[in-house]
This record gives structure tokens, C-alpha cells and sequence, in this order.
């Protein structure tokens, strides 16, 4: 895109890009005033000004796409940062049995879904990214909401969450590794070196963390948040050089910093998050055709099912792991089912593939329905019996 | 006091709790926003809250201070967390110390010890940043700060 082709179109992408951000501004409003994530409202506006919707944008689709890169980063770094490496190394010592239990239960259904409907294994693998992990950030809102955090069930909740986004930092860039499509020999080369590059980027994290934070400790407000934007934007984009996905090179940085630099860059990006990963959810649904929609419909809510399901399987099992009773482990598998963010991430590392737009239609409408459906379930569930 | 359990949430903060004498279960949550939770659980379910109390950081002083804990140990603890090498040591002054009834000044505390005496807690309540001019009193805690060897000195100094 060049900036000054005219200033016509500037002009046009302003007021599209502008109105656009004013009509996500309203749903936000609505979505916190009725208790719900403002994520599957952004998707429907996606669908309405994308391809084939009702009032489609034409000009500014690349603006809006390279904001929707940065989003993807920010979502990740900021996720990162809300760990502290200890509490990632508690996860990964108690955390392998719940994950793999919850890896099988959500990941295998997306998987032969994707199978079932005649897609190449990488897509059907993708799909199974998407139905396996939850959103950690409509499932923390869910807890906060109903006042859970204090309940026994919610401490396993958490930490199958931190395995969960863990597990993500391995899968992402092998499903990316995978996505491009080259021949076995060079995938498997691919994938070895995503590998080997995230141990590597994970033990500077882990380790080299203290030494940066206490680099960027005496930063100012606006300095600081320069250098975690350019070194998010820095790190991801050397680890998608490596073929390695730039989100998962964001997310690592988030991991490394800890401390008082940990809350402050925190509180700087959250509302630069916000505004980004905003314009990612339009742009992934910008991309579905809604003509495509229906014919989807079918092996979305079967998967919304299988993926509710598989939930409550895994929260029934981390929760009996813990010692809580059966109303708890309810609620624990129930607050899990919303998926969001991550789902969407991962479909959209498939846009390029044959069954790219029906992966992508098949996730908007999956994550449409479990980010509504959820919070409402882990509602109900939760009433206390009369 | 009862026996005080704690428990780690990932992204979130922390979870203390404990079984009151009553038999009720009551955990108090602290956000990484320093935003806390006080929590009852409910007899019926176990694993589940019944009350569940919103505090923001000022509300939490409040309800401490009429619970009647002191605030300068918690006040004091953030200051030890910002500084490497620094210590602080709450010491109960021995009815007879050999410093009871001297001031602060008279003992030379600070230029022997290189510690300082940041709060004297007593019959009269707490006092922070005593003057030089304050006398010890037998039974006051005095709180102070300084390096591990400098607070041992004082211990010594205060005969405690």
C-alpha cells in the first residue's frame, strides 16, 4: 500500500477503517452491558463487510490486514505476560496428564471432522487446533464474572489453561511448518528447526527474563512501552523468518519479562491489545465468504458439540484430580468450553490452503457458537440446586 | 492461629486461605492488581463460594484497620522487595534491655549499626519514623531496616 498513491483514498480508508472502528465501539458497549465477550460480535461485523457481505469494504483490506498481523502479536505477547515463568514451571511438572487428557479430548474431535469432510490432513490438523484450545481470556472474564476464582475447581482450570497455551507455543509453528505445503522431507526439516528455534527462544525466556526486565526496569512509561512493541514486533517477525509463526515468537517475549516491568508493560499494551486484536477478529471473518456459511453449518455445530463435550470431560477430569466434588468439576468443565482467540489464530495460519476459506468459515462459525454458548453454560451449570 | 493454605493462580494472583474457629472456610484472594477477594465457601458445596467481597487496594486497608492488623509490616515488606541486600526485623525490647528508658539518640543505634529504626510498636499504638528524640520502652517491637549483619548487631545492642 502505497500512502500517498491519493489522497482520494486515503481519505476512503479513513472513513471505511473510521466507521467501521465506531460500529465495533457500539458492540463492545453492548457486549460488556449484557455480560458477554465482545469476540464473536466483532466476527459477525467481519462477515458483513468481507467478501460477499452486505456492505463490503474495497479499499482499506490491506490496512486493515497488516493491523490484523500486529493484532495477532499483541494477543500473544500479552497472554505471555500474564504468566510468571514460575508458575510456568509448576504447569509443565503437574500440568502433562491434564493436558494430554485435554489435548485427546478436544483435539481428536476437530481432527476427524476435518477428515470426515474430505480435507487434506493438514487443514483436518488445523481444525483440530481450533476445537482443542480454550480461550484463556473469555475463560478468566467467565470466572471473574461469576465469582469463581475462589472456588477449588478454578486453581486446575487455570493451570490446564497455562498447559494448554504452552502446548500452543510448540503447535502453532509446527501446524505453520505445516501449512506451507512443501514436500514430507521438507516439512519434517521445517518443522525440526520451529522446533529447536522455540526451546531455544523458551530458555532465553525463561532464563534471560530477570536479565531484561531489569533492562528495561528504568524505563519510562513511553519508552517502555516503545521497547515491548518494537521487540515484539522484532522477535516475532526473526521467528517468522524461521518459519517459526511470529505469534509464538510474541508470545515468548510476554514470557520473559517478570517483575514490576511484567504489570507496567501489562497495563501500556492492554489497550493497544484491545484496539489490534479488534481489528484481527474483523479481518479473519472479513476473509469468510457467508455464502459459505451455511454450508458449514452442519459440521460447525457438531463440532461445537464434540468440543463442548470434550470440555467437560477435561474439566470433570482436572477438577476429580484435585479432590472436588461433582457440581465442582461441572463447573470447571463448563467454564472451559468458550473458544476464541486461539482458535481463530490457528485457522488463520490455513488461509492459504485449498480448504483454507471452509476451515475458515467452519471456525468462525464454531467460535461464534462456543464463545456464546459457553459463558451462558458455565452459567447455568453453576445455579446453585434449590 | 489457624493453619493458613496457600495457592497459586496462574494469571490471576494468589489464593490464602484458612478455617476459622467456627468451622467456615475463608480464603482471600490477592489480584497481581493488588484488587483483593474475600471469600466464604459454602458448607453445602465445598469447592464453591457463598460471599464473595470485591476490595479494591484502599478498601483492603480499610477492612484491615478495623480487623485491627498493623499496615506498617505490609508497607515495609514492598520497600524490602524493591531493594536487594535489604533486610527488615521486628524486635520485642526485653523489660530490661539495657536500652529501656534511653532515646533512640542515646543508644547511637544507627551510627553503630548502620541499621535504622523505621517503626516502634507499643502500648500506645504503632509509630512510624520515630524522631531521635523517642524513648524505648520495655515491650515495644521496634521495627527496623538494614543489612542482615546490621540488624543482628542491633538485636545484640538491644539485647534482645
Amino acid at each position: 500500500m502505497t500512502l500517498a498513491a491519493a489522497s482520494g483514498e486515503v481519505a476512503v480508508v479513513f472513513i471505511e477503517v473510521g466507521a467501521v472502528v465506531l460500529v465495533l465501539a457500539v458492540l463492545a458497549r453492548v457486549a460488556s452491558g449484557i455480560g458477554v465477550t465482545a469476540v464473536p460480535l466483532y466476527l459477525l461485523v467481519g462477515l458483513a463487510v468481507g467478501d460477499g457481505g452486505v456492505v463490503p469494504l474495497d479499499l482499506s483490506a490491506d490496512f486493515i490486514g497488516v493491523v490484523a498481523e500486529i493484532g495477532v502479536l499483541l494477543l500473544l505477547f500479552a497472554l505471555g505476560l500474564e504468566y510468571t515463568s514460575s508458575e510456568l514451571r509448576q504447569g509443565l511438572r503437574t500440568g502433562v496428564a491434564p493436558g494430554a487428557v485435554d489435548a485427546v479430548a478436544n483435539f481428536v474431535p476437530g481432527l476427524l471432522i476435518g477428515l470426515l469432510l474430505g480435507w487434506d490432513v493438514t487443514t483436518a490438523v488445523l481444525l483440530g487446533g481450533v476445537s482443542w484450545v480454550s480461550s484463556s481470556g473469555i475463560v478468566a472474564k467467565v470466572l471473574t464474572d461469576l465469582d469463581r476464582l475462589g472456588n477449588r475447581e478454578t486453581p486446575p482450570v487455570l493451570n490446564l489453561l497455562v498447559i494448554e497455551d504452552l502446548a500452543m507455543a510448540v503447535f502453532l509453528p509446527v501446524a505453520a511448518a505445516l501449512a506451507t505445503g512443501r514436500g514430507l522431507g521438507a516439512t519434517l526439516v521445517t518443522v525440526g528447526i520451529a522446533l529447536v528455534a522455540v526451546a531455544v527462544i523458551l530458555v532465553v525466556a525463561l532464563r534471560g527474563g530477570e536479565w531484561l526486565s531489569a533492562l528495561l526496569a528504568p524505563a519510562t512509561d513511553e519508552a517502555l512501552l516503545l521497547a515491548v512493541f518494537g521487540l515484539t514486533l522484532l522477535v516475532g517477525g526473526l521467528a517468522q523468518q524461521l518459519e517459526v509463526s511470529a505469534a509464538v515468537g510474541a508470545f515468548l517475549v510476554g514470557l520473559a519479562l517478570s517483575g514490576p516491568v511484567q504489570h507496567r508493560a501489562s497495563a501500556l499494551v492492554g489497550p493497544l491489545r484491545d484496539l489490534f486484536a479488534a481489528m484481527f477478529f474483523l479481518f479473519f471473518s472479513f476473509q469468510v465468504d457467508p455464502a459459505d456459511l451455511p454450508g458449514v453449518a452442519v459440521p460447525a455445530l457438531a463440532l461445537a458439540m464434540l468440543g463442548t463435550g470434550g470440555k467437560l470431560l477435561s474439566g470433570w477430569f482436572v477438577a476429580a484430580r484435585a479432590g472436588v466434588a461433582r457440581a465442582g468439576r461441572l463447573r470447571a468443565g463448563s467454564a472451559l468450553v468458550a473458544r476464541g482467540e486461539f482458535s481463530v489464530v490457528i485457522a488463520s495460519l490455513g488461509a492459504t490452503l485449498v480448504d483454507g476459506p471452509r476451515l475458515g468459515a467452519v471456525t468462525a462459525a464454531f467460535v461464534l457458537v462456543t464463545a456464546v454458548a459457553g459463558p451462558l453454560l458455565a452459567r447455568f451449570v453453576g445455579r446453585p440446586a434449590v | 492461629m489457624a493453619e493458613i493454605e496457600e495457592t497459586q493462580l496462574p494469571g490471576v494472583g494468589v489464593r490464602h486461605e484458612f478455617v476459622t474457629a467456627g468451622g467456615e472456610r475463608v480464603a482471600v484472594l490477592t489480584h497481581r492488581s493488588g484488587r483483593r477477594e474475600v471469600a466464604v465457601f459454602d458448607r453445602r458445596d465445598p469447592d464453591a463460594c457463598r460471599t464473595f467481597l470485591h476490595l479494591s487496594a484502599d478498601d483492603t486497608r480499610s477492612l484491615a484497620e478495623l480487623l485491627g492488623a498493623g499496615q506498617v509490616s505490609e508497607a515495609v515488606a514492598a520497600v524490602r522487595h524493591q531493594i536487594e541486600g535489604l533486610a527488615i526485623d521486628w524486635i520485642t525490647l526485653p523489660a530490661d534491655g539495657p536500652l529501656v528508658g534511653a532515646t533512640i539518640a542515646e543508644g547511637q543505634l544507627r551510627s553503630r549499626t548502620g541499621a535504622t529504626i523505621v517503626a516502634l510498636m507499643g502500648s500506645g499504638g504503632t509509630l512510624p519514623a520515630p524522631g531521635p528524640e523517642q524513648r524505648l520502652d520495655g515491650g515495644d517491637v521496634v521495627v527496623a531496616v538494614g543489612t542482615p549483619q546490621g540488624l543482628q548487631q542491633l538485636r545484640v545492642l538491644l539485647g534482645a
